[in-house]
This record gives structure tokens, sequence and C-alpha cells, in this order.
């Protein structure tokens, strides 16, 4: 049993996997490749990673609302984060999540930042409405 | 946020999985903007049409939809006329993407018109205080401001799920305290016409996504609130706006609103910037553009024998899509006139099927009404050098959408313009 912090649902789900921190906002349309799940803004910290299966802890979207689709795209091209942890969701990813089925989880007891780190193995069950960090 | 006992059998799945997608789309949106409940909308319109915008993507999430909408709900306009996309030179595939996205929306009963002036088609009419789900953005500053509607920014997303629930959260625009104005704009000297759009296209940029007061001497007619609030949601992010006097919420006694903390002064040399700047961009606008002028305003550049001073190789009117009032000016001014360029006038089909008189008209000059589309989302124009517009909206937009540059200038002046005339 790991580090259980609860949090606001947004997508409903449950997945799992090693956590991908980054204090940057992402705008999914321009910064992230729906093709490769690479992260192709240089100007962004996680430059030249990939989004895939991972945890995508960010503090929240940002741009154009087409980035929703972008999200979509990167699920049916298996290229998906597996789920995704905001400090405050705002609708194009909120959107982007839903319709794309990927486990969303915001406003958590704690901040992630002070408890997670890159790598680390979590749980988003935001079916139930929580983290869990093994 | 409070559902009902139907709304949370929804949320469970009991409805199908595309309902409950929806909902949670809804539900979502509800507790990131503290909405307490889903209010009933009256009708819906549906952005992210454009094969242009929303890609294969976009088709494959609209096609894997199954269920059928609950209100009326039209479509923004799409990325090319639906039933003459050959003669703007469409490539075939786009136009076989285009189709298969139009499709997929009726098959979600969606009435395929597409038009970013739903105002003007039967069965969508707004009253004042109705409660709306629009997407395009001139089409909810024009039902939000000049109509005194009540609509948020939908996304393509959220407009659909609102239109497959007939619901919305209840939140932002839709509440009274949220659409007091926060801004006020004094304009001093008279306006008319194509200054509308202007006026926007300066205002939008200080605004941002603030609700602006204006206080105008002259009364603008609906047509020139439709280009007022069309720039400003291009060049800005205003969804809503009031002009005392005239807009039926400043007329309304028992919606109270105090002086806006911020006001401004725009004065006629901000206008004329616009007319004057040629190549301006949606990011930098008509200061930026201000040293790319020399375009437009280059005398006496010699051209060869039949062709124009004029640098524009093209000339749009129609954003947002025109008036049966609009379509009448454009047809006056060209009568007996032959257009030496390529001169193309946007309206929703609609419209122009009811005013079959005023089309052959503006045709028989050599222009082309075009349907369900615009300059904007459609990649018609991206082939052109220099286009000039009588739109605000579309100043902001044709450089980085269809990266070309664009003048600004009145009805007549574009008339003029593709006419050969200047």
């Amino acid at each position: 049993m790991g580090i259980i912090i609860k949090g606001r649902t947004i997508a409903r789900g449950k997945a799992s996997g090693k956590a991908l921190m980054t204090k940057d906002p992402i705008s999914f349309l321009g910064n992230i490749e729906p093709e490769t799940g690479k992260v192709v803004d240089p100007a962004h910290e996680l430059f030249g990673q990939s989004v895939q299966g991972t945890v995508l802890v960010f503090p929240q979207g940002k741009g154009s609302t087409v980035g929703s689709y972008v999200i979509y795209s990167l699920k049916k091209n298996g290229k998906a984060p597996a789920a995704i942890i905001n400090l405050e969701c705002e609708p194009i990813v909120a959107v982007g999540a839903i319709i794309s089925e990927i486990p969303l989880i915001d406003k958590l007891e704690i901040d992630p930042y002070t408890v997670l780190k890159d790598g680390d193995e979590v749980i988003v069950n935001s079916a139930e409405g929580y983290i869990e960090i093994l | 946020m409070y559902l009902t006992k139907e709304e949370e059998r929804t949320l469970r799945g009991e409805d199908g999985e595309t309902l409950r997608k929806m909902i949670e789309i809804l539900v979502a949106l509800g507790d990131i903007y503290g909405a307490d409940a889903l209010i009933p909308i009256k009708s819906a319109q549906v952005s992210g049409v454009s094969y242009k915008t929303i890609g294969d993507a976009g088709i494959e999430w609209i096609s894997d939809l199954n269920s059928t909408v609950k209100v009326p709900t039209v479509l923004n306009p799409a990325g090319m006329d639906m039933n003459n996309w050959e003669r703007l030179g469409i490539d075939p595939a786009f136009a076989a993407k285009q189709i298969e996205i139009i499709k997929a929306f009726g098959r979600l009963g969606i009435d395929p018109k597409c038009t970013c002036t739903p105002y003007y088609l039967s069965g969508f009419d707004v009253q004042y205080k109705d409660h709306l789900a629009w997407g395009e953005s001139s089409a909810i500053s024009f039902s939000n401001s000049v109509l005194g509607a009540r609509t948020n920014r939908e996304g393509g997303p959220s407009a659909l799920a609102a239109a497959l629930l007939g619901k919305t959260p209840d939140y932002g625009y839709h509440k009274t305290e949220n659409r007091k104005p926060s801004y006020e704009i004094i304009v001093d000297f008279e306006t008319s016409g194509s200054d509308y759009g202007a006026l926007g296209f300066v205002a939008g940029k200080m605004v941002g996504n603030k609700i602006p007061l204006f206080k105008l001497k002259s009364v603008p007619t609906h047509n020139e609130m439709k280009m007022l609030g069309a720039a400003m949601a291009a060049s800005g992010a205003v969804a809503l706006y009031h002009v005392d006097g005239v807009t039926p919420e400043t007329k309304d006694k028992e919606f109270v609103y105090e002086k806006p903390p911020e006001s401004v002064v725009i004065d006629q040399k901000d206008i004329n910037a616009v007319y004057e700047s040629a190549g301006g961009t949606g990011a930098t606008g008509a200061q930026g553009a201000a040293g790319a002028s020399v375009a437009a305003g280059a005398p006496g550049a010699t051209g060869v024998a039949g062709a124009t001073r004029s640098p524009n190789d093209i000339v749009t009117i129609g954003c947002p899509h025109c008036s049966k009032e609009e379509l009448e000016q454009i047809a006056s001014l060209l009568e007996g006139k032959t257009v030496v360029k390529e001169f193309w006038i946007f309206t929703a089909r609609e419209v122009a099927e009811q005013n079959k008189t005023t089309v052959n008209r503006i045709e028989k000059s050599g222009a082309k009404v075009v349907c369900d589309t615009c300059m904007v989302v459609s990649p018609a124009a991206n082939s052109y050098k220099s286009m000039l517009v009588n739109s605000g909206k579309a100043f902001a937009y044709v450089p980085s959408m269809c990266g070309l540059k664009a003048t600004y200038g009145t009805v007549e002046k574009c008339v003029k313009d593709a006419t050969g005339e200047i």
C-alpha cells in the first residue's frame, strides 16, 4: 500500500505508469507531436521526451482548443499518456482527456511537486478520486 | 454540481457510451468553472468543422459518436462551399475529407448548414435572455451582446456535448453577475460602416477578455455591431460587449452595473491606422504593420495595360457572413460593373437562396457568392498574395491562417478595387 492522495475527478478511469513531471504548462497543439508522442517544442522543459504511457504531471494546459483533438489523436496512435495529473485543469485538456478516456485528476490535497519525482510508479484512480504512489 | 436523477443515470453510462462521455464533459466544465447545475439550452452551434482546423483526429472523434441532438444545432463554416467547391479550386482530396465531416455531423441529427451567422436562419431565432451553446466567436459575441442572449465560448466538443444533451453547465455568461461591463471605451467621433470593424480590431487588443461598455457618438446598426463584435473576438477574446443605450441589457432597468474601473478613449487616428496599414498580422496588428504600409500606398506603381495600381490580387467580403442588407448594398455598388480580379462574397446558403435575385445581380459582375465557408477557414485563398477585406476579423486572421497580406478598407473600396477603379 503506497501513499494515497485525494483529488478532484475530471476524467474518470484508472491507470498507472511512471511519473513524468514538468512545471511548464502544455499546449498539446504545437508542443507534442501526435504521431510520436514526443515533445517537439525546443522551448519546453520536456523537449525530446515521450509522454507515451506516462503519468504526465503538469500545472495546466494552454493554447488552442484544437489541443483537445491532438490528445484524441495521441490516444488513437497509442502515444498518449496513461493518465494525467494537473495542479488545476482547464477546459482544453479536460475535454481532450474525457473524449480520449485518459484518467485525469487535479487539485490534489498535497502538491504533487512536493511528493512525486520523475520515474515514480503512480496509480491514478480518478474514478474514485485519488492517486496512489507505489 | 447538482445532477438530477436522470443526469446521474446518464453519467453512469445507462444511456449509452456517447452520452456518458458528453455529460462527463459538461460536468467537468461545470466543476472547473463552479457551475451548480445543468440548464436547458435553446440551440447549439458546433465549431471545429473545417478539415483545415480539425484534421483526421477530429473526423475520427465525430464519426465515433452515436446519438442524436436534442435541440436545433447548426455548424460553423466549413472549409469549402459544399455544393460548389470546384469553383474556388479546392483540392478533391480536401473536399472528400470535408464531405466526410459534414456527413458525420449529419448522422448526429445536426442541420448541415455551415455559417457564422446562425441568427439569420429560420429555427434559430434568439430572444433576450435565451440560453445557448454556440461555438463561433463572432456568433457568440452577436448573440450575447446585440441580442442579449446567453452563451459561453464553447469549444467543438463542449458545444456538441451541449447539443446532444440539450443542456449546458450554468456558469460564466449564463449568469447575470458575470455580464456586467468591466472596461469603458469612449469613442468621441462619428462612426459608420467599416469604422466598426476597425474599432473592434483596436478595442479587442486593449480589452483582452474583459467586457467593454462602449459610449458611442453614433448609433450602430445590427450589421455594424456584427462587424464590431467579430473584430473584437479575433484581435482579443471578447465574448460580450455593451453599447450604452443601444444593446438590450443597457436598456434593462433590472440590469444594474457600476461604472467600469478602467476607461479609455479611442480616437480617429487609432481607426485610421487600421485603414492605412497593410500586411497586418493578427499578432502585431495595426501598430506592428505600420512599417509594411508601403505596398498599399505605393503611388504611381505602374502596371501592365489593363491592370490596376492596387497591389491586391483578391478581394473578399462576408466575415461574418453577409446579411440580406449587406448583399443588397454590394449588388448596388456592383451595378453595371465587371470585376478584374477574384472577388468573393461569403454568406449562409439559406440567406443566398432567399435572395437569389440579389445574388444574381452580384454574380453578373463576375464576383462569386460563396456559401458554407469563408476566407479564413477555407484553403481556397492560400495561393494569393494580398487580400483586401472589409472585416476586422478577417484582417486579424488572414495573415496567420492563410499566409497572405491583408489590407483593410470600406465596402466601397472593396468594390472599386475588385472592379479596377483604383
